[in-house]
């Protein structure tokens, strides 16, 4: 027999929104803007603190700058064992009985590595170089290379190639946009990233939502994605692409699959993912034509033959313990790019059980995979892709010296749109027209705002990459790639320094 | 008196070399390279000779470095096993001069069985043997292994290296030389340049920033990299797309200092097609970093700048004789009277190249 609770939730609120009424002017813009009800207007503003995510929507909005948002100080007695968030996800479930869910990546205090490595820098002997005289070189093809060319004389004596290379993906910065699909965000996103890509010389990803035919014409952009769901999966979709992606697994939910709610599936999203309007997207954890290696394997050549061999195809998996492996098997079933995705990396929505536990950290998959591939002799036939929490051009330094071709960035690219992290985007109500597709909220990003934001970012980023790289006497990102030997780690343990192949800070060469 | 006092650095350079194969003798290029004293600190000096042993050129010749007497006979223990050695001597030195502690200095002229090489070519062989006694073999060390050449290298200055090993006594068609100023790595005698792999040498002034990655790149194609210097991945760099990928020396070089995207953008198709690829596939052995190299071989030598040019190198000619050194004054020390002289661009390789036979 279910038991009747009580109206009253006992889930004290996890913010306090704070109205200064003498600055107030009663415009409220504040209650328009809030897009999870948490503000009303009841002769004055009147926050309900429940609701508040601390998007951040209407305190940016303010124009009197009258709003502010704590942490609810009251909240919880300080129990460093049962913490806020143990007791209030018990309190939930205990509402709800179900699972909890979460949006964006893990937030959990795990130590993150990339903070715990330094770069090294040129002094005297070697000398650094200003990268505001001397070209400095970011240019990266991904694709998988041969380990050595052949070349021959032609009618002329003049050299020319002989040894055909498989497709390559120019990039003129080594960052590029992760897999986010349309569904999971607005279409204003997706045309964002895409404006972007093209005008950056990098590349979004469609996700596993398919492609809306509005970005046709950024094609040599886009790398599509072939997921387990296979939505929007049809010729033109892959003829459209600079890459094709087999999405085995994503490092905010290994082992988990995607489900996107009937709510969320109007018309556009309906016709780009060839699925009935209203209807739930869910794409399985496991593809189900892929239980081994070499069911991977022949769709990796069945997506070749579909592209006449013309495009690379990349498979992307999470992060987990056995990630080296797995990577080499991947390459050896023929594909031209892996992209590991560690488990701080962010999702629109997922069991946080799943987010906050399961996987590894992509420093050390990272370089774990890098190394494998090294000792097997396979580096050069795949390109390697860093996904997973790349916060700062400085995590992209770390990741290329630890062996990365390029890095994924997905969340750095959502906050540089808006995004304030406030964990909603499963709710569909994200108050920044990010993580959602309710009309009157997607109009709040205007694309041609958004992609310059976007290649602003990505502008920024190249600049410190290069400052990096002369700092570190180098002028060409190759030369990053992979060179451990410039990274020193402070206050990591023995093993973790193994895995990572880095020597610790105040040791020399 | 107070007097403006000039600080040394930086490591100093010289080769020359006949191309029509005349052989010179050794004295010659010690005047060149104790020229520019200054530009060492007495840590490290050493010579590349080439044509040294006509009478065995045939014959592998290997120039060992041992701590004592007892890794002398782990090595020789171990070359039996692997070789025929058909003479082995100590190398002649000259005693009395400014060097001090030398170690023990042995050569050996070796063939290798029929049998040992079924699957693999001598060449090969030799450099798996090579990267063996250097990372297993306790304290002896292969300073050279090619044929008809030899590398002569110490603790001290350049100059006095040359006399302390009677290199006045020695005739080659190409000499290259090195003075030491070390700075990250330790001075010991297999430190020392020129590094060698079969009848590779390479004399380095500057420093290899991209070491980290030149070295993985490497080790992915079984090299061992136990010397604790930069150096030494020049040296297999050049043995592996060379001997190993066949690329022609001209494209090797490409690779190793390459031109810019800006300026590859530029080419003609065909050219850009190979210089493009060149950098997609051999992007692990970019050199960065500053260095100027020379490079020797059996039917050659071979200058090296940096991609900017950040350490010096000035080439000549006269008649046959092609000529390279970090500084002008080094080549007039020993040929005043010049056809050409000129400062090679960044990046750009200047090849000399055996027209015939060697004398
Ligand atoms: S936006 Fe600011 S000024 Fe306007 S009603 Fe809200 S709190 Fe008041
Ligand atoms: S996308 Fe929107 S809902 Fe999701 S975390 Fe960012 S601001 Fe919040």
């Amino acid at each position: 027999m279910a038991v009747e609770l009580s109206p009253v939730s006992q889930i004290p609120a996890e913010f306090r929104v704070k109205v200064d009424h003498d600055r107030c002017r009663r415009c409220k813009r504040c209650v328009l803007n809030c897009s999870f009800s948490a503000i009303e207007f009841k002769d004055k503003v009147t926050p309900d603190h429940r609701k508040c995510v601390a998007c951040h929507r209407c305190a940016t909005f303010c124009p009197e700058s009258a709003i502010t948002i704590e942490e609810n100080p009251m909240a919880y007695k300080d129990n460093a064992n049962w913490t806020a968030r143990i007791r209030q996800n018990t309190l939930k479930q205990a509402e709800t009985g179900g699972i909890i869910l979460t949006g964006m990546g893990n937030p959990k205090p795990y130590p993150i590595i990339w903070d715990h490595l330094v770069i090294d820098a040129c002094q005297v002997t070697n000398p650094s170089i200003d990268p505001l005289r001397e070209p400095m070189e970011l240019r990266t093809y991904l694709g998988s290379k041969p380990n050595y060319l052949e070349f021959e004389n032609d009618e002329n004596g003049k050299i020319k190639l002989k040894t055909q290379l498989a497709p390559q993906i120019k990039l003129d910065i080594p960052v590029i946009f992760a897999a986010m699909s349309y569904g999971a965000v607005s279409h204003n996103v997706h045309k964002s990233l895409a404006i972007a890509a093209n005008k950056m010389g990098t590349l979004m990803n469609t996700g596993e939502g398919g492609l809306h035919e509005d970005l046709y014409p950024y094609s040599g952009r886009i790398i599509v994605q072939v997921a387990s769901g296979r939505f929007g999966v049809h010729n033109q979709y892959l003829a459209n692409s600079a890459a094709v992606e087999i999405k085995i697994g994503q490092g905010a939910k290994p082992g988990i699959g995607g489900h996107l709610p009937g709510e969320k599936v109007g018309q556009e999203i309906s016709k780009t993912r060839m699925i009935p309007v209203g209807t739930d997207a869910l794409s399985p954890a496991p593809h189900h034509d892929i239980y081994s290696i070499e069911d991977l394997s022949q769709l990796i050549y069945a997506i070749k033959e579909a592209t006449d061999y013309k495009k690379p195809v990349s498979v992307k998996i999470a992060a987990v313990h056995n990630v080296a492996a797995i990577a080499s098997g991947i390459v050896r079933a023929g594909a031209d790019i892996v992209t590991i995705d560690g488990f701080r990396g962010g999702t629109g929505a997922t069991p946080a059980i799943i987010r906050d536990n399961v996987g590894i950290p992509i420093e050390l998959a990272l370089a774990a995979v890098d190394q494998r591939l090294r000792d097997e002799g396979i580096r050069n036939q795949a390109s390697l892709i860093c996904a997973g929490s790349i916060r700062e051009a400085a995590d992209v330094a770390k990741a290329i010296a630890l062996g990365a071709d390029a890095c994924v960035i997905g969340t750095a690219a959502l906050v540089s749109l808006g995004c304030r992290v406030c964990q909603k985007c499963y709710t569909g109500n994200c108050a920044w027209g990010i993580a959602t597709q309710r009309p009157e909220l997607t109009r709040r990003l205007n694309p041609d705002v958004g992609s310059q934001r976007l290649c602003n970012l990505l502008t920024a980023w190249g600049h410190e990459l290069q400052e990096v790289l002369g700092s570190l006497g180098v002028n060409s990102i190759e030369s990053l790639r992979g060179s451990r030997e410039r990274l020193r780690g402070v206050g990591l343990d023995k093993e973790t320094l193994d895995i990572l192949g880095v020597k610790p800070a105040g040791v020399g060469m | 008196m107070r007097c403006n006092m000039r600080i040394p650095s930086g490591c100093a350079i010289s080769g020359l070399m006949s191309e029509s194969g005349g052989r010179i003798d050794g004295s010659v290029v010690i005047k060149s390279i104790a020229l520019m004293h200054d530009r060492s600190n007495g840590l490290g000096g050493g010579f590349a000779a080439y044509g040294i042993y006509p009478r065995r050129s045939d014959q592998y010749a290997f120039h060992m470095i041992f701590d004592d007497a007892p890794s002398k006979e782990r090595f020789e223990e171990y070359l039996k096993e692997h070789f025929i050695i058909d003479k082995d001597e100590i190398i002649p030195t000259r005693p009395g001069g400014d060097i001090t502690n030398p170690p023990l200095l042995w050569r050996y002229f070796l063939d290798i069985e029929e049998k040992k090489m079924e699957f693999v070519s001598d060449r090969e062989y030799v450099v798996e043997k090579v990267m063996e006694i250097n990372s297993k073999i306790d304290g002896a060390f292969v300073s050279s292994s090619g044929k008809n050449m030899g590398a002569f290298k110490g603790v001290g200055y350049p100059e006095d290296i040359g006399n302390f090993f009677k290199l006045d006594e020695y005739k080659g068609y190409i000499w290259t030389s090195h003075g030491r100023f070390p700075t990250n790595t330790p001075g010991w005698w297999g430190g020392a340049h020129p590094f060698s792999l079969l009848d590779w040498s390479i004399v380095h002034n500057g420093e290899i920033s991209s070491y980290g990655i030149n070295k993985r790149y490497l080790e992915m194609f079984g090299y061992n990299l136990a010397l604790r210097t930069d150096t030494e991945v020049v040296a297999y760099l050049f043995d592996l797309l060379v001997r190993r990928h066949k690329l022609p020396l001209e494209l090797a070089v490409k690779a190793l200092s390459a031109p810019f995207w800006k300026n590859i953008d530029r080419m003609d198709p065909q050219t850009r097609e190979v210089m493009e690829a060149i950098r997609m596939v051999y992007g692990g052995g970019l050199l960065n970093g500053p260095f100027s190299i020379i490079l020797g071989h059996n039917r050659g030598m071979v200058g090296l700048n940096d991609r900017i040019k950040l350490r010096p190198m000035t080439c000549a000619r006269k008649d046959d004789m092609l000529y390279m050194a970090s500084e002008e004054s080094a080549i007039r020390e020993i040929q005043p009277d010049l056809d050409r002289v000129w400062s090679p661009k960044a990046g750009e390789a200047v090849i000399g190249n055996l027209n015939g036979e060697v004398e």
